[in-house]
């Protein structure tokens, strides 16, 4: 008896599903581990963690603060990875747009009628991320250049620019000493949902733009020409399918997503350009994506539990003293178990029974 | 001016060592056919464990020994991953990376003494002292290469032991072989899964210890994101030492190097933004890509394992 691995026809819907659900609890059994083994009952930890970040209205309010800047980033890095260009540049993108709109708020609206403002502010954001996701797009269609590194490289670039800024020629002069710009005129501000909470438009914004992205990408022709290159370059090539232009048009989308998602973070949550944009959302995002399995509407979802983490994780900082890194490592853990299971949906196990003695011996010679 | 250059010298050999450590790792990984992007990972993994370690037992050795141990560990998880789960390697990289650094976090908040509110961060530990050669660090220049400490003098020898391994003795060849062509090696007899877990393995010993040196030498002490993106800037440096060993000094030397210039800059009070400056090591490693890959292009090879990224299955052949 042998077991064997092949190849499965198509992949397995099943295990598309049910990998991802259970990399979550393996994350947490692996995970109560650590807690244990740090002298902390895990058992009360997630309990404060899941009563910190879905424990009520107002809490739940803040988890969806969070998962607004991880479903646009998400949705940016999902449509990128879709097509194998390994964007983890996402932070850079979201912090450049972040900077752009602050630029728009700060020295624009004076010369510009009210209404103009805040799109003027959303619109400079999603260009400034889609041109600094452009560069290593092109770099990549052009000269082949490795998309992993450029867009690392260029998140540090983009964030040490924003510091710039703010500890220096923007910094507030009424600041007292503040690292941060300062604030934005009321007509910049994006409007939140309602009075008592911070979650804002950018929620709706995500969840249209995952509906549309869906229907994009698995209606339209332009969304098949993407997935074909994602799935095999060959016969992209073969279909006629440009593939430089396509792999550029997409990162400018990916890089725009999350430059939205900077420029909603300072127009509604921090209504001002200061440390603390970049909180790594840009490098969730990527956990966001593979858990989701590249779809956008999964992506809405996801975003909501990895923020219910961070939430969580400040949580139990506050109420048990534990780091509130705990939740950046479950959702770390997350990705392992689930890339392991993603042999699943790809190849399926299958035992081999040797009956007969000569090919038992045939086995055993080779 | 030779004040200048010793100076230079010495703080471009101390920014180098820990990224000869991981570049020479990364090289034994990539050249097995794996591309392992989980070092800045193993790397904060390397420095809080070795930081941490080193300040309870005040034992260097320890302190290093247990980097190693973990930074084998992690590199392992990648090894199952990518050879026997045949996951994507840049993903299964990335995963390494996040876990890693979430981890090393985590770590670095509860490791610590509870007068420290358990935090790591700003503690004084054990640390490496500089080790005077005699006669030859009182060389001009020159000498500054001998006032280093023992893990500098240790990249000394491991940088042409790796080489003669890789290009002169049978284990370096069938590495090769398995980097350049699974197949062919498969068909010589050479076990491919074997060869790529083992330098998997040994490739995140070596980038641990890049790890361990900058928490106990070259800071020292444990910071969060202490790497500030080391490991990030190896993987060009691989490319840009064209996966050769001997040549990993270079890139170490080029980066180590602007360290060096950015220090004496601001040292001597420039009007140059300190943010730019801080620029330049992540601006210089997209140019090096360009120019590299352009390289590539006009020369066809640069000497990347043909094999580099991909999964090896027989049954898909």
């Amino acid at each position: 008896m042998r077991i064997v691995i092949e190849k499965r026809q198509s992949i397995s819907r099943t295990a598309i599903f049910l990998v991802p659900v259970l990399s979550f609890f393996i994350s947490l059994l692996l995970g109560a581990l650590l807690l244990w083994a740090s002298k902390a009952n895990p058992l009360d930890t997630y309990a404060a963690m899941a009563r910190g970040a879905f424990g009520s209205w107002s809490n739940f309010s803040e988890t969806l603060v969070k998962a607004i800047p991880l479903m646009l980033t998400g949705l940016g890095v999902a449509i990128a990875f879709r097509m194998r260009f390994w964007n983890i540049g996402a932070e850079g993108q979201l912090t450049l747009g972040g900077v752009a709109a602050a630029w728009v708020a700060l020295f624009w609206s004076q010369y510009l009628p009210d209404g103009m403002v805040l799109p003027l502010v959303l619109l400079l954001g999603m260009i400034a991320g889609a041109v600094w996701a452009g560069v290593p797009a092109l770099l990549k269609a052009l000269l082949k250049v490795d998309e992993t590194l450029t867009t690392l490289m260029l998140n540090y670039v983009a964030i040490l620019f924003s510091e710039h800024l703010y500890y220096g020629p923007w910094r507030d002069p009424q600041g007292y000493g503040f690292p941060g710009t300062a604030p934005f005129p009321e007509a910049a501000w994006l409007p939140r949902l309602s009075m008592q909470v911070r979650v804002h438009w950018g929620l709706i914004f995500a969840v249209v733009l995952a509906l549309v992205l869906w229907f994009v990408l698995n209606r339209t022709r332009w969304g098949f020409e993407l997935r074909i290159i994602g799935e095999n370059q060959t016969a992209a090539r073969y279909l006629g399918i440009n593939i430089a232009r396509n792999v550029v048009l997409a990162l400018l989308v990916s890089g725009a997503l999350s430059g939205l998602a900077g420029a909603c973070e300072v127009a509604a949550i921090s209504r001002r350009l200061q440390q603390g944009l970049s909180m790594g959302y840009g490098y969730t995002a990527i956990i966001v994506a593979w858990m989701a399995q590249l779809n956008p509407i999964a992506v809405l979802f996801v975003s909501v539990l990895m923020a219910g983490l961070l939430v969580g994780g400040d949580q139990v900082q506050m109420v048990m003293r534990l780091p509130a890194a705990v939740g950046l490592v479950l959702q770390g853990m997350m990705l392992l178990p689930l890339l392991a299971g993603s042999l699943f949906t790809e190849y399926r196990l299958r035992v081999i029974r040797t009956p007969s003695a000569p090919s038992l011996a045939e086995e055993v010679s080779s | 001016m030779i004040a200048l250059l010793t100076s230079v010298l010495a703080i471009t050999l101390r920014a180098g060592t820990s990224l000869i450590y991981a570049t020479v790792g990364e090289i034994f990984t990539e050249r097995s056919g794996i591309l392992n992007l989980g070092l800045e990972g193993i790397m904060l993994m390397g420095a809080v464990t070795a930081f941490a370690t080193g300040y309870y037992t005040g034992s260097l050795f320890l302190g290093l020994l247990v980097a190693v141990l973990v930074g084998a560990f992690l590199a392992a998880i990648h090894a199952f991953l990518t050879v026997t789960m045949r996951a994507n390697q840049v993903v299964s990289g990335l995963s390494i990376t996040l876990f890693g650094s979430g981890l090393a976090s985590f770590l670095g908040q509860r490791l610590g003494p509870a007068s420290n509110n358990f935090y790591l961060v700003g503690l004084v530990g054990v640390r490496f002292t500089v080790l005077r050669i005699p006669l030859l660090s009182d060389l001009p220049v020159l000498g500054a290469l001998f006032r280093q400490d023992l893990l500098t003098y240790i990249v000394y020898l491991l940088v042409p032991l790796a080489w003669f391994y890789l290009y002169k003795t049978r284990s370096g060849l069938n590495l090769r072989a398995v980097g350049e062509s699974p197949e062919t090696a498969d068909a010589m007899g050479i076990d491919v899964a074997r060869v790529r877990y083992l330098y998997t393995i040994l490739g995140g010993m070596l980038v641990s210890l890049g790890g361990a040196h900058l928490s106990l030498s070259y800071t020292p002490g444990w910071a969060e994101n202490i790497t500030g993106g080391r490991g990030w800037i190896v993987i060009a440096l691989v490319i840009f030492a064209m996966w050769n060993p001997l040549r990993s000094v270079l890139g170490a030397v080029l980066f180590g190097g602007i360290n060096a210039v950015q220090f004496r800059l601001q040292a001597q009070g420039t009007t140059i933004p300190a943010a730019f400056l801080n620029m330049l090591p992540y601006l210089t490693t997209v140019l090096v890509l360009v120019v590299m890959t352009w390289w590539e292009a006009l020369s066809k090879r640069i000497g990347a394992p043909a094999a580099l990224g991909t999964a090896y299955m027989r049954e898909d052949k």
